[in-house]
């Protein structure tokens, strides 16, 4: 970010107004994620720093909150929920949207604009729209309140995502490796494991990532469409933040970022480490 | 052209016609007739339907009408990955993500060969091309002739009994590329197979070639050994199309025992071969090739026809001479000798005599 050394006054001036504007908008993205932290540790049922804590006194902390997150049935039964329900809901959207999106690249494929734009509608449709869509389709057919119905909602939500990610990595995907594939004997199914697969798998990680986290995160349309048998996290987060207002909230969100810090971390190597598979980058 | 001895073709194109948009026609009743071990070229400019006609015998476009056969079989309704055709593809399409080795493989394991049998196979495959120790790279770890030599080797390692290649060459320089002629032309005789080669270089074709298709406007303009085409050309985009080609246009005044009789543009009569004129009266493009054009008196032979020519250029190109003269109104009429110890060179401005046999001179469709 050096600035050239034949850079005018105005250059400069512009050049550390741009730095500080950035700083800004990155505390204003940050702090309120930041401020958690500590305040999870906080040893009183309080949202606010205690004058022991500003005197970064020991006694002012405690592990009390996370100690009540790992014993509380409700919160358990939650982190359960939730562990059952995201992991399933990446698999069916990773699968439907990388087929989807391969299919919709072929040129020979009618109204596949159309088609597109429907599969991608749940990413811009209001979610409260989608939730009560959902809710009254899911009560008719049978699956309002049931897990499988969850699945199925939170994985309509992840599609697009995956759509959207593979998609972009298709456009650089050269169609005569298909060609070549099919010319030396492979069927169309091994063609597709073997050549096209490992060549869109960033793009398939970064969408499975995308539409985990939605699933992890999503609170609006599990209220519509689950019961009390699939409380998730950010459920209970959320009525604990109506009924109870504990801290312990805290320590889950502080728990979530950490979660989704490691979550990032990983899937960032693995894609680069596909990616230097692809031959994009050196070794 | 032999279109209807269908039974003796080891590849067959029977009336191919190709249509992408269903409106214009890209190949337009194409009759082809490959033996089996041929190396069979097709040749012609930018946009003249070779890479379509590959790509219906590869399996990955559909003949709009007519039928093709290979092996006395029809194909129209076969799928790519049953046809059994190797392909070496314009860019290469080796699997970055696979090693040399493993891209070679590939084949091999669809086929369910086993794990020794493979090896073998690939390490066989890579000598061939002398590339032997290189099985463990990356596609981007080689340069563009290695790659080039990989997708070869890649094409023939499942040992299909024809070859498709397209442009192969087109991106290498001019000595590799040399080279490479060669060494496909080599492998292609010692495995006898079938070869079809796309390119629109004509030295390429000439020196690989049994025989050269060369289209144009979707059509096969001419089908004939090299040395056929280059001396006996049967239009005149063939004439032009391939090799260095005089031009003098003209009338023709009669035609009899073999010899039309033509009225150039500037009244002189000259004698030629009658290729596709057949009544006098019709406008013709007489060609003649620059290498048979002679100027030298004591070299003219008997019976050789003569003509008043004004040299405009003389270029000394070392091995040869490349003289730039006005013929009969034609300002582009070049002459190429041999740069021997007793050849004349001339001057810009000399007015000389220029003659050629009547058997070199060809006329052909105005
Ligand atoms: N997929 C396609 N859809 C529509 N038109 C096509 C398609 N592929 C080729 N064409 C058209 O068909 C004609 C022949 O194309 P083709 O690729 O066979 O030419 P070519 O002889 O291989 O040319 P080149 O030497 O440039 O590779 C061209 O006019 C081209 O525009
Ligand atoms: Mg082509």
């Amino acid at each position: 970010m050096a600035l050239p050394t034949y850079a005018t006054t105005g250059q400069k001036i512009w050049h550390y107004s741009y730095l500080t504007l950035c700083g800004l908008i990155f505390f204003f993205l940050i702090a309120p994620i930041i401020v958690i932290i500590p305040l999870s540790f906080n040893a009183e049922d309080f949202f606010t720093f205690t004058p022991k804590m500003l005197a970064l006194d020991p006694e002012g902390y405690s592990l009390k909150h996370y100690r009540d997150f790992f014993t509380n049935p409700n919160w358990q039964q939650a982190l359960v929920n939730s562990v059952k329900i995201a992991p399933v809901a990446t698999l069916l959207s990773v699968s439907l949207g990388t087929l989807a999106a391969v299919g919709l690249s072929q040129s020979h494929v009618p109204f596949r604009r159309a088609i597109m734009a429907v599969l991608i509608s749940p990413m811009i449709v209001p979610l409260i729209i989608s939730a009560a869509g959902m809710y009254f389709f899911y009560s008719r057919i049978g699956l309002q309140g049931t897990y499988f119905g969850v699945v199925l909602a939170h994985a309509v939500l992840g599609v697009p995502f995956v759509i959207i990610t593979v998609t972009a990595t298709l456009v650089g995907f050269d169609r005569s490796l298909t060609r070549a594939a099919a010319n030396m004997g492979a069927d169309p199914v091994t063609t597709f494991f073997r050549v096209q697969m490992p060549l869109i798998l960033p793009g398939v990680i970064s969408g499975g990532l995308f539409a985990f986290i939605t699933s992890f995160d999503e609170v609006v349309v599990v209220l519509f469409v689950g019961s009390a048998g699939q409380k998730t996290l950010p459920w209970q987060m959320f009525t604990g933040l109506r009924e109870q207002i504990s801290p312990t909230i805290l320590a889950v969100a502080t728990l979530l970022v950490v979660i989704s810090i490691c979550l990032l971390t990983v899937v960032e190597l693995l894609r680069r480490r596909s990616e230097r598979l692809r031959g994009m980058s050196p070794t | 052209m032999p279109t209807d001895s269908k039974a003796d073709g080891f590849v067959v194109f029977d009336h191919v016609q190709k249509s992408y948009d269903g409106d214009t026609l890209v190949v337009k009743d194409l009759n082809l007739n490959i033996g089996k071990g041929e190396f069979l070229t097709m040749l012609g400019p930018s946009g003249s339907g070779k890479t379509t006609c590959l790509m219906m015998l590869a399996g990955f476009e559909t003949a709009t009408h007519g039928e093709i056969l290979l092996d006395g079989k029809p194909i129209n309704n076969i799928a790519p990955h049953k046809r059994g055709i190797g392909m070496v593809f314009q860019n290469y399409a080796l699997f970055p993500h696979m090693t040399v080795a493993e891209n070679l493989a590939f084949p091999l394991e669809v086929r369910k060969m086993g794990k020794s049998v493979r090896e073998e196979k690939v390490q066989r495959a890579l000598d061939m091309v002398q590339m032997g120790s290189f099985g463990g790279r990356r596609p981007a770890q080689l340069s563009g002739g290695q790659q080039q030599r990989i997708a070869l080797a890649r094409a023939l390692v499942f040992e299909p009994e024809l070859v498709l290649m397209d442009e192969p060459l087109g991106a290498l320089d001019k000595q590799l590329r040399e080279h490479m002629q060669f060494e496909i032309k080599r492998i292609a005789d010692n495995l006898g197979i079938t070869v079809v080669y796309v390119t629109h270089d004509q030295t390429e074709a000439l020196t690989m070639s049994d025989r050269v298709a060369v289209f144009d406007d979707g059509r096969i303009q001419q089908l004939a050994p090299p040395d056929q085409l280059y001396e006996k050309p049967e239009n005149s985009f063939v004439a032009q199309f391939i090799g260095e080609n005089n031009t003098l246009e003209g009338v023709v005044e009669s035609i009899k025992d073999g010899t039309a009789l033509v009225k150039l543009d500037n009244g002189e009569l000259i004698d030629t071969v009658p290729v596709n004129v057949s009544a006098a009266g019709e406008r013709t493009k007489v060609s003649i090739r620059p290498e048979r054009v002679e100027y030298n008196k004591e070299r003219l032979q008997e019976g050789a026809h003569t003509l008043k020519a004004e040299v405009l250029e003389f270029i000394y190109m070392g091995d040869i001479f490349r003289t730039r003269l006005r013929v009969a109104g034609n300002e582009d009429f070049v002459v190429k000798t041999r740069n021997a110890p007793d050849q004349v060179r001339l001057k810009p401005g000399e007015t000389i005599e220029i003659g050629w046999l009547p058997e070199d001179c060809r006329a052909l469709d105005a």
